[in-house]
């Protein structure tokens, strides 16, 4: 690891007046970026712990579903009771992130800032239509991931939380790399009623996106047989040793069955 | 550029200076001597670091050691009762041959205590899965599985 | 009097230290003044060194010094040694480039130490390796063995990357064979190149005492003596007497500790250069570049049969990948340790091995748990399973029908098996995987939509190579023996010191288990001494399950001179003949009376000899011994896999796994099935998840625990396993050796199984749900 300057702001306004200097970098949970660090892969002249701001840290019934504070490690969301009423599926999806050492660290922020191209939370945010609160703004999950390990924000911008609406039922359905624990392909499936659908899956491209042909055929009907038999076309997928562009697309299919099926259950 | 690190290790408060990039475990294994917690791998993939931190297991390769600033860290060496007696994990490990080289043995032992607190009475299949975070080379896991779950029977849901 | 020991399941006495974390890996070695060094690595394949330029770095903060291998060629330091000298079928020696410690004008793999950064921390001297500068000329990279040949040449002594081309077997007979033959089954495939990823990373600390001109190297290594005399005799040019190795606890081996690497020669060199401790231990990623690799062939066979299904004939034609460097073993392991094995359980009258080993642009090649034998079992089960199918025959009767019934049986590939009982580890395997019911269990995993197979493989392995003659006249450089002693102190307990050395095997107390139960003294009043050349009078480690076969006899040979003399020295005592003294179970006894001395008595008096024979007798109680076997022993056993394979997504899960094993007499079978249940974990890895990949540049790109998988409890059933017990001819033990076994028998079965369940010849290894779902689809 490359020598760093260490800060621990006690507020969300130190943390962000330290996040201004040009390679500066958040460390929430660090499970991606201290790794990264140590490979010496990323060298941030400075490394600014937001372990200490208990404001981030948080689960919320809203109504309408659940907000979720960025620095809420992943075992917490798992095990709230508010997210496995709401949204199980996200509950479930949270319980089986990289391993539960990984889950008692990493943080809902720290995985979306990262955007590994095959993360888990992606799909649930696309695949939920969550919102991602900034200390700027809010970003609409169809606008945050923008390419592999690339989103929208900016230079110092602070994730603060996700509001993530609660679907009538949904699932997600992961296919796991065997070394690495990442999704080959992960696929979240969510249903609102009245037609609305989506379908985003993780692990397959760049970063996470949606699957739109399937969302139309499961809003006309919300069952496995609606994208059995949906070809996904290779072009733009990923391609590496444990998965080629086509063996992902015939994943992408099985996946999204699998997770109508769970759903239904 | 160093930096004072607080904390508790095994129910004793702990500081030092350290450089910033010091690791969790570099800070327990050179400044602390407290080798028992071991490095396997460099991708935070292996476990043999594990240590609690707060009650949970974590890697300690994976974090910086000011992260756990103000924590209470259990490690291998803070399990066994004060006069040496095993901890009832520990003993299932040795009663089921749940170790061979070692080398794994004492982040599948922080790991599963971790664990057990939830599951007082686990099955074969959350066992497995709860050592996704946990490589062992020598033993085929089959008898750490089963000193897992002797173990936890044994702990009854409290470290 | 103590019950027996030997068969017991007695609980492991190093259990408690590495279970409260207080044990000592070598990286647990703090010494004083100490100082940590990084390797500068080759990034490249193949490439011309023009330059290094160490001046940044050494200006570094807290660094001590930056050493390449310019400075160890002005220093006289000599290449690593190969261990084992393999003729080429034209008569010629195997090519034998130089290989040293650190590069010399050129690099030939991904990961090649070029230099050494030596500083005051470890991340002082990872910040200044960054600083060293290397200018290369980047050459085309050989990866690929089936051009190898005719590719550029890596080293200048072997123009056409060729070690050497050697052969076993009477060739004309075999063709003769099958040109009669009825049916010919072949198979052409890759026994998949392994990373062997012992969970603790190599390491090695140095330091020089000016004060005695000597030398202590702390290193994880499982061969001690066999390090020092190979880097004191061959490298350094030191006497041994100034040089202590010791390997204090060692977190796993499985081959890639035996060898002798460059890092441990440099840290040792540069601790006196600088009069201080150096350390190095390897990062994952430095482990996956520079750990010997295992296995990696690339093989075609053949195996002839009748119109009954008896086999005449096996043709096996293999290149080996040794890698870029002969690594200290690697000539033996694709010849002596893969071609002898190839007869299998089978009374096949007629094999011929030919094996081309080829020099690749990839990190060296060598022993990995099994070593040869996996690769040849994989050639004869697979040949054996496909035969069967082909010929609409049982697998079960066609193996039967083809065992070797009558021992001892001289095979035609040099090895002469002593015992051995194949039906009945068969039949006892057949029972236990209850495979008369598997039928039903493939329908109700039908049902849920998965395909089920069952897979068979019986393997032989041979451990011990032995004896040190025949070994010699074969090629090797080294002898095969091993040392024992046995020091009883003046109370009667007793310290074991033993050449073998435990990395995981439980030597502290299954040998103890043999030394007590031979003495009749409690397990308590033995501590076995290992991994330390200043204690231990000399050794050849632990490789090849070798341990208790030649390190426990050595030891039972020295228990036989104390026993021996301390009945002299009880006849004295007892004022009776000696010939009249009988030892039994911790006592010395006249035969027909009662009157007796015990163990304790005797040493007592051996230490304190007022009433002793001292002109006739030494005092003390104090024997060593070594024993050179006059064979070796030959374990054997049959697997039974059951996988489920998932229709659409090609993932394979195994849903039982039975494994019989003859290891003839067991010590402790709690060990024993440890070692199967390790070895077993391990074949599974190899044949459905493990598997090296190097692009055609030479990168690796299985480089890491992120993309090379090695299993994780959930990949890995709860295995059934049992032993049948044919005692070995040759030993007093009767033991023959567990280790290997199940790294051996298990790819083939679970290979086996994958093809049965989807109705397929083959499928490659690793049998990963890509590989799976393309040979379906390609089935399809």
């Amino acid at each position: 690891m490359h020598a760093f300057e260490y800060h621990r702001p006690s507020s969300t306004k130190d943390a962000l007046a330290l996040g201004q200097k040009e390679e500066a970098r958040y460390l929430a949970g660090g499970q991606s970026l201290v790794q990264a660090m140590k490979l010496r892969l990323s060298s941030p002249t400075d490394l600014i712990d937001l372990g200490s701001l208990k404001e981030l840290s948080f689960v919320k019934a809203t109504g309408s579903g659940v907000e979720i504070g960025a620095m809420t490690r992943h075992a917490d969301v798992a095990d709230s009771k508010d997210v496995q009423k709401t949204i199980p599926a996200l509950a479930a999806l949270a319980g089986i992130i990289g391993d539960r050492q990984v889950r008692h660290m990493g943080t809902l922020g720290g995985s979306l800032a990262n955007s590994d191209p095959a993360a888990d939370y992606p799909a649930a945010v696309l695949g939920l239509g969550a919102t991602i609160t900034t200390n700027k703004r809010k970003i609409e999950a169809d606008k945050f991931f923008k390419s592999l390990y690339e989103t929208a924000l900016e230079p110092g911008e602070l994730i603060t939380s996700v509001a993530f609406p609660a679907p009538k039922r949904a699932a997600y359905m992961k296919f796991k790399n065997p070394a690495s624990r990442f999704a080959i392909v992960g696929v979240f499936v969510a249903d609102f009623g009245g037609g609305k659908v989506r379908v985003a899956v993780t692990g397959a491209g760049p970063c996470a996106f949606r699957q739109a042909d399937m969302e139309k055929t499961l809003a006309a009907k919300f069952a496995p047989e609606s994208v059995a038999n949906i070809k996904v076309k290779p072009d733009g997928l990923n391609n590496d040793l444990h998965a080629s562009p086509e063996y992902r697309a015939h994943l992408i299919t099985v996946m999204a069955k699998r997770a109508v099926e769970a759903a239904l259950k | 550029m160093t930096i004072k690190v607080s904390m508790k290790v095994n129910g004793k408060p702990v500081s030092a200076d350290v450089e910033a990039r010091t690791l969790l475990v570099t800070y327990i294994r050179e400044n602390l001597r407290l080798t028992g917690t071991h490095v396997g791998c460099d991708t935070a993939q292996c476990g043999a670091c594990t240590v609690l931190m707060n009650g949970r297991a974590i890697k300690s390769c994976s974090i910086v050691a000011m992260q756990a600033e103000g924590a209470d860290i259990m490690t291998i060496e803070g399990v066994a009762k004060p006069d040496g007696t095993l901890h009832p994990m520990q003993a299932a490990f040795k009663e089921n041959h749940g170790l061979q080289c070692g080398f794994c043995t004492p982040g599948m032992v922080m790991n599963a205590l971790d664990f057990a607190q939830s599951h007082p009475s686990p099955t074969e299949q959350e066992v497995r899965e709860a050592l996704e975070g946990n490589l062992c080379r020598c033993t085929g896991y089959h008898n750490i599985v089963k000193s897992i779950m002797a173990g936890a029977r044994a702990m009854g849901g409290k470290i | 009097m103590n019950a027996p020991l030997i068969g017991a399941r007695v609980q492991r006495k190093e259990d408690y230290r590495f279970l409260t974390g207080t044990g000592q890996y070598t990286d647990d070695v703090a010494l004083p003044n100490q100082s940590h060094a990084v390797f500068v690595r080759s990034p490249h394949a193949h490439a011309k060194i023009r330059k290094i330029s160490s001046e940044e770095a050494r200006k570094s903060p807290g660094v001590l010094a930056v050493y390449t291998g310019e400075d160890l060629a002005a220093a006289k330091v000599g290449g690593l040694p190969c261990g084992w000298l393999i003729t080429d079928v034209n008569g010629k020696p195997m090519k034998e480039p130089p290989y040293p410690p650190l590069a010399q004008g050129k690099v030939r793999h991904v990961g090649e130490r070029i230099a050494v950064v030596v500083a005051e921390t470890l991340e002082q001297a990872r910040d200044a390796a960054e600083k060293v500068k290397v200018d290369y000329e980047e050459l085309p990279a050989v990866i690929d063995l089936t051009k190898a040949k005719t590719s550029t040449p890596i080293h200048d002594i072997a123009g056409d990357n060729t070690c050497y081309v050697w052969a076993l077997g009477d060739k004309a007979a075999v063709d003769a064979a099958f040109a009669n033959a009825t049916h010919v089954t072949k198979l052409d495939f890759w026994n998949n190149r392994l990373v062997p990823n012992a969970i603790e990373p190599r390491s090695a600390n140095a330091m020089y005492s000016r004060a005695d001109d000597g030398y202590t190297l702390y290193v994880a290594s499982q061969n001690p003596h066999v390090e020092r005399l190979l880097m004191t005799a061959f490298v350094l040019g030191l006497p041994e007497s100034k040089v202590r190795v010791v390997s204090p606890d060692v977190g796993g081996g499985f081959g890639s500790k035996i060898y002798l690497y460059g890092e441990d020669v440099v840290v040792t060199w540069a601790a006196k250069q600088l009069n201080r401790p150096v350390k190095w231990t390897a990062e994952r990623s430095e482990s996956y570049v520079s750990d010997a690799h295992g296995r990696d062939h690339l093989t075609s066979a053949e195996l002839a049969l009748d119109k009954d299904g008896k086999f005449l004939a096996m043709r096996v034609r293999t290149t080996a990948n040794l890698g870029a460097y002969l690594s200290t073993f690697a000539s033996c392991i694709p010849t002596i340790l893969y071609a002898t094995l190839l007869a299998g359980q089978y009374t096949t009258p007629h094999i011929y091995c030919e094996v081309t080993a080829v020099f690749t642009n990839t990190t060296p090649v060598d022993a990995y748990r099994g070593a040869g034998r996996p690769e040849a079992t994989y050639v004869v089960e697979r040949l054996v399973e496909t035969a069967a199918r082909e010929m609409k025959m049982s697998p079960v009767e066609i193996r039967k029908q083809n065992f070797i019934r009558e021992f001892p049986y001289q095979t035609p590939v040099a090895l002469c098996y002593d015992t051995g009982n194949y039906q009945a580890t068969l039949d006892a395997a057949l029972k236990l995987a209850d495979v008369q019911n598997f039928s039903n269990r493939k329908e109700e995993s039908a049902k849920r939509g998965k395909l089920r197979g069952i897979g068979y493989a019986c393997y032989i392995e041979a451990c011990g190579i032995a004896p040190s003659n025949v070994a010699g006249s074969l090629g090797a450089r080294a002898g095969l023996f091993e040392a024992g002693e046995i020091r009883v102190h003046p109370t009667g307990t007793v310290t074991v010191f033993t050449g073998s050395h435990s990395h995981g095997q439980g030597h502290e107390t299954s040998f103890a288990q043999v030394v007590a139960d031979r003495l009749g003294l409690p397990i308590e009043a033995v501590e076995v001494v290992h991994g330390d050349t200043s204690k231990i009078l000399f050794g050849m480690g632990t490789y090849g399950s070798r341990s208790i076969a030649v390190g426990g006899t050595a030891i039972v040979k020295a228990l036989d001179k104390i026993v021996a003399k301390g009945k002299k020295i009880a006849a004295h005592l007892l004022e009776a003949s000696e010939s009249d003294i009988e030892y039994d179970r911790g006592q010395f006894k006249v035969a027909g009376t009662d009157r007796k001395k015990t163990f304790g008595e005797v040493a007592f008096a051996a230490y304190v000899p007022h009433n002793y024979p001292l002109d006739k007798l030494e005092p003390g109680l104090n024997e060593n011994a070594f024993y050179d076997p006059t064979n070796f022993t030959f374990p054997a056993g049959s697997y039974v896999c059951e996988v489920e394979v998932d229709k659409e997504t090609g993932a394979t899960q195994i849903v039982g796994f039975t494994a019989v094993d003859d290891f003839g007499k067991v010590i402790n079978p709690m060990i024993v099935e440890g070692q199967v249940h390790g070895g077993l974990a391990q074949g599974i890895g190899q044949a459905l998840t493990e598997g090296c990949r190097y692009e055609d540049s030479g990168q690796l790109v299985t480089g890491s625990f992120m993309d090379y998988c090695i299993p994780r409890s959930a990949d890995i059933p709860l295995f059934n396993i049992d032993t049948r017990e044919t005692p070995c001819t040759h030993n007093p033990l009767g033991v023959k050796g567990c280790g290997e076994a199940g790294a051996i028998g298990a790819p083939a079965a679970v290979i086996n199984a994958i093809t049965d369940a989807l109705g397929v010849k083959d499928v490659p290894m690793p049998a990963t749900a890509q590989t799976v779902w393309r040979s379906m689809k390609k089935a399809a």
